[in-house]
């Protein structure tokens, strides 16, 4: 009758993980922590014994697996789960997981290791250390059951939580043996041989997500969503100019509006109103009259900073490069020579949730509840900002609404929390910003702007490739340690020569590729697939071009450049069957085809669209190809795949930040338009991993999605599209 | 003060009757189902149902809904949360984040009232929240499967 039904395992939900953190506490084993959450009350269920700090077992044979690292949406959590399991050889229905705060992590000497999730790292860079994890506690189980009944562990089966021994035909739950575990010596992790993928029955299968039935009926608490007792409310503004300060406000124009409490000066660049409410704080701070110092900025605009970058394009220091031969004089002596110029704009990450951050301090206290894609970088601006010491600090895990690379490395929004939370000892006030000033107040996708030339010879063939990035730093912002003897190589990302993150497939005779650093006003920083989006642009859309200058189909004239990259054209390969290439279309559609790596995996892409005579586009399919190495969970890998793609088309129709006065002008959804369901195309992910590495997934595939699009358009009208988004190109 | 039916259940806020109903729902009464995306009706996240009809409670003032008006918030819209379209949803498993997904479920779920067999042009015209995990090619997915479940859920009953 019903074909559906909701997994009854996946209620387990946030109270589970109280429990078990409870009951670790409670039982003094290895960890005496207490790890408190504050959302809802704990529920004495049956008490988790510990076997090691990845996994603690309850007597009902409930395997509580930890995990450090943030969810965000991204399936990390169930990814991680799935390896720790496999290795647990438990029983996947009774799999539940509880989330490690930062300050657990730093008292136990960072146990479980570095908690950022960024740079798709959720599972390649834990994933050695977790399934060893796991296989020691089954290690341990097994030892356990074996002194019991004094039989060698070599002679003991497990499947399913359940250990066997065949010859006297006695078994024995994990559950029941949990305690006994528990109390033996661990084997050292490194001794332990991990399974072969080939043999993987819970990793490698496309399970569902751990941590879906309390987003179906509203129940799933978000930081925004937090309800603490006494709690305030914050709303805040930050002088619209970057850069420029808050000079006055005029309280008393707000005196005596319902539920005011203060208004803060945050730091010299904004001001918040804090109320019983949030709605009732926004509207005082939209009534306060605000007077800001907006500084030298204010006359910056998206024409200024266009200036700059085509500067960058022709100037004569660089800020890095890669090179091989001479491409200029190559390309000088070519017979046929190509040239275009590509530009991008600025971006908005735009989570769903917009940032906020709940603080409370006391006079030896702090503690935080943030969505974060760092939780110890919160915990370290918790710290900072409130100036009480580390071990004195807490921050509350909660799962995000989107990070998409906004919630990691600046805190931002925590810092502004703890500075309002001072006026307000032992009262936790929850600072909301609106969705305005979360546009206003990014860390955008960096503008840039590139030239392109190339050279074919008679034949065809390319023997000359000049690439010249000129663009805002990410490193320059955030990192400046990434950046050495003024070199910045992260963002001619997906160019390297060397294997490794994000190598460009193609061998080019004579290859140069530079660098021009040119930095604004406008504060930047990582966004899903960071400098992989830009270059994948420039270099596959450049391909297109040089391949029909060239006569050639634009699938075979790649193949013949990337001979020595059978990773990278295995991907391509895999795209281009599975996408039709070379079949033939319903009239007037047309196909485009990418190719580019990030994040340690190969990504491809093939798209198919259509042009109206009247200029309207619609993308009616996109096939894309991924090798990440591993495939711990290939339905999660196209869930994050089918999501890349309304990323990036978001990014690829609509996507821009404009800078005006200084300042940005698309400011909510009616400006800055985000991707519908009526125009997701119909995506078709192929998952072909190669198991001979870890690569990411949450962000590869996203730098193929926009030149698989332009690549397609590009075919159907003859004309290159160089700069983004469409909807200030003409496709007539 | 207002007097409202959200649920099921009448109740008096004393709030200025210019707040968005989203922030009564929120703040007021307590439910967080409903969630903040935008506050210009842009982005579906605050969906809810007012006598039948998906509305964006970010840009419906307190003061302008009846008493007799009948909210349904997600947390209202089926006891045991196992409505058709949240079933649907876990078997397809559309969330990502989750953080636009009761928008998304309230929307389906008047679609689904209205147009019980819908097409894919029903759903493009219906479904036009926002969702930046982008899972849209799973909610086409579940809306369909929900359709079906429904309409198999009928004909069990007899009709
Ligand atoms: S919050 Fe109401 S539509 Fe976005
Ligand atoms: S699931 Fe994250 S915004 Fe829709």
């Amino acid at each position: 009758m019903q074909s559906v039904v909701i997994a009854k395992r996946t209620k387990l939900s946030r109270r589970d993980f109280i429990v078990g953190s409870a009951a670790v506490a409670g039982g003094g084993l290895a960890l005496g922590m207490n790890v408190p959450f504050g959302i809802r009350p704990a529920q004495a269920q049956g008490a988790a014994t510990e076997v090691n700090i990845w996994v603690a077992i309850k007597p009902d044979d409930t395997c509580v697996i930890r995990v450090a690292r943030s969810e965000m949406g991204q399936g990390t959590l169930t990814g991680l789960a799935q390896l720790v399991a496999e290795e647990l050889e438990c029983d996947w229905n009774k799999v539940t997981t509880e989330g490690i705060t930062p300050a657990r992590n730093l008292a136990s000497k960072r146990a479980w290791g570095e908690m950022g999730t960024g740079g798709s790292r959720g599972i390649r860079t834990s994933e050695d250390y977790v399934r060893r994890g796991g296989a020691a506690a089954r290690v341990m189980l097994l030892q356990a059951a074996a002194e019991q009944w004094n039989v060698p562990a070599g002679d003991l089966a497990v499947s399913d939580g359940v250990i066997t021994h065949a010859a006297s035909k006695r078994s024995i739950r994990y559950g029941e043996i949990a305690a006994a575990a528990a109390k033996l010596t661990p084997p050292d992790p490194k001794s332990i041989k991990l399974k072969d993928p080939k043999s993987w029955k819970i990793a490698g299968q496309p399970l569902k997500r751990l941590d879906t039935a309390d987003k179906l009926d509203g129940s799933k608490v978000f930081a925004i969503d937090l309800k603490l007792p006494g709690m305030l409310n914050a709303a805040i503004k930050d002088c619209p100019v970057f850069g420029g300060k808050l000079k006055s406000y005029d309280e008393s124009k707000i005196a005596g509006m319902p539920g005011v409490k203060k208004v803060v000066r945050v730091k010299d660049t904004a001001v918040a109103v804090v109320a019983d409410t949030w709605w009732r704080a926004r509207k005082a701070l939209d009534a306060l009259p605000i007077v800001w110092d907006e500084g030298p900025n204010a006359s910056q605009s998206s024409a200024t900073i266009a200036g700059m970058l085509q500067d960058g394009l022709n100037a004569s220091a660089t800020n890095g490069d890669r090179r091989n031969g001479d491409a200029p004089k190559a390309i000088a002596e070519a017979a046929t020579k190509i040239e275009a110029v590509y530009a991008t704009p600025f971006l908005a990450h735009a989570c769903m949730e917009v940032m906020n951050c709940t603080v409370k301090l006391s006079a030896d206290r702090a503690e935080a509840w943030v969505p974060t894609q760092n939780l110890e970088a919160s915990l370290a601006a918790l710290s900072e900002t409130s100036g009480i010491p580390l071990d004195k600090c807490e921050v509350h895990r909660i799962d995000l609404g989107g990070g998409f690379g906004r919630r990691g490395g600046t805190q931002d929004f925590v810092h502004q929390a703890v500075e309002i939370a001072k006026a307000f000892p032992d009262v936790p006030v929850k600072l909301i910003w609106s969705r305005e000033e979360d546009q206003a107040h990014d860390f955008y996708r960096p503008i840039s702007q590139c030239k392109l030339s190339a050279g074919l010879d008679a034949g065809g063939n390319l023997v000359g490739l000049h690439v010249r990035v000129s663009g805002q730093s990410i490193n320059a912002m955030l990192n400046p340690k990434g950046i050495l003897d003024g070199k910045d190589m992260r963002q001619l990302q997906g160019y390297s020569a060397t294997p490794g993150d994000a190598q460009l497939g193609y061998s080019v005779p004579n290859l140069l590729i530079e660098y021009a650093m040119r930095n604004t006003h406008v504060p930047v920083g990582p966004w899903r697939g960071v400098n992989t989006n830009q270059n994948g642009v420039y270099m596959e859309c450049f391909m297109d071009e040089v391949a029909k200058a060239a006569g050639k189909d634009p699938l075979e004239f790649r193949r013949a450049l990337m001979k020595d990259f059978p990773k990278h054209l295995a991907v391509l390969n895999a795209a281009a069957e599975k996408g039709d290439w070379g079949k033939p279309l319903p009239a007037g559609v047309h196909r485009g085809i990418a190719q580019f790596m990030g994040y340690g995996s190969y990504s491809a892409a093939t798209a198919e669209v259509s042009v109206s005579a009247q200029g309207k586009l619609k993308i009616h399919r996109m096939v894309l190809a991924l090798n990440c190495g591993h495939a711990v969970n290939p339905g999660q890998i196209a869930a994050q795949v089918e999501g890349s793609v309304a990323y990036g088309l978001s990014a690829t129709l609509y996507g821009e930040m404009p800078v005006e006065n200084g300042r940005m002008t698309s400011l909510n959804f009616d400006s800055y338009e985000i991707l519908r369901l009526a125009e997701m195309p119909k995506v078709e992910t192929v998952v072909v991993p190669t198991y001979d590495f870890w690569g990411g997934v949450g962000e590869p595939t996203i730098c193929v999605v926009a030149p698989a699009v332009l690549n397609a358009i590009f075919a159907a009208t003859g004309k290159p599209v160089r700069s983004l988004p469409l909807k200030n190109v003409k496709l007539t | 003060m207002a007097k409202l039916n959200i649920n099921g259940t009448v109740r008096d806020v004393a709030v200025e009757p210019d707040t968005p109903l989203l922030w009564v729902i929120r703040e007021h009464v307590g439910l967080t189902g409903t969630k903040y995306g935008c506050g210009v009706a842009q982005c579906g996240a605050c969906s809810v149902h007012i006598n039948d009809e998906v509305q964006r409670s970010c840009s419906i003032a307190v003061g302008d809904v009846k008493p007799t008006d009948m909210i349904v918030t997600i947390e209202g819209l089926w006891v045991g949360s196992s409505h058709p379209v949240q079933k649907a949803w876990a078997a397809v498993d559309v969330p990502q984040c989750g953080y636009c997904q009761s928008g998304q479920i309230m929307a389906a779920a008047a679609l689904l009232k209205k147009t019980p067999r819908p097409t894919d042009g029903d759903i493009d015209a219906a479904m036009t929240n926002i969702c930046r995990c982008g899972t849209y090619q799973r909610i086409r997915q579940a809306v369909h499967l929900a359709a079906d479940a429904g309409t198999t859920g009928r004909r069990a009953q007899g009709g």
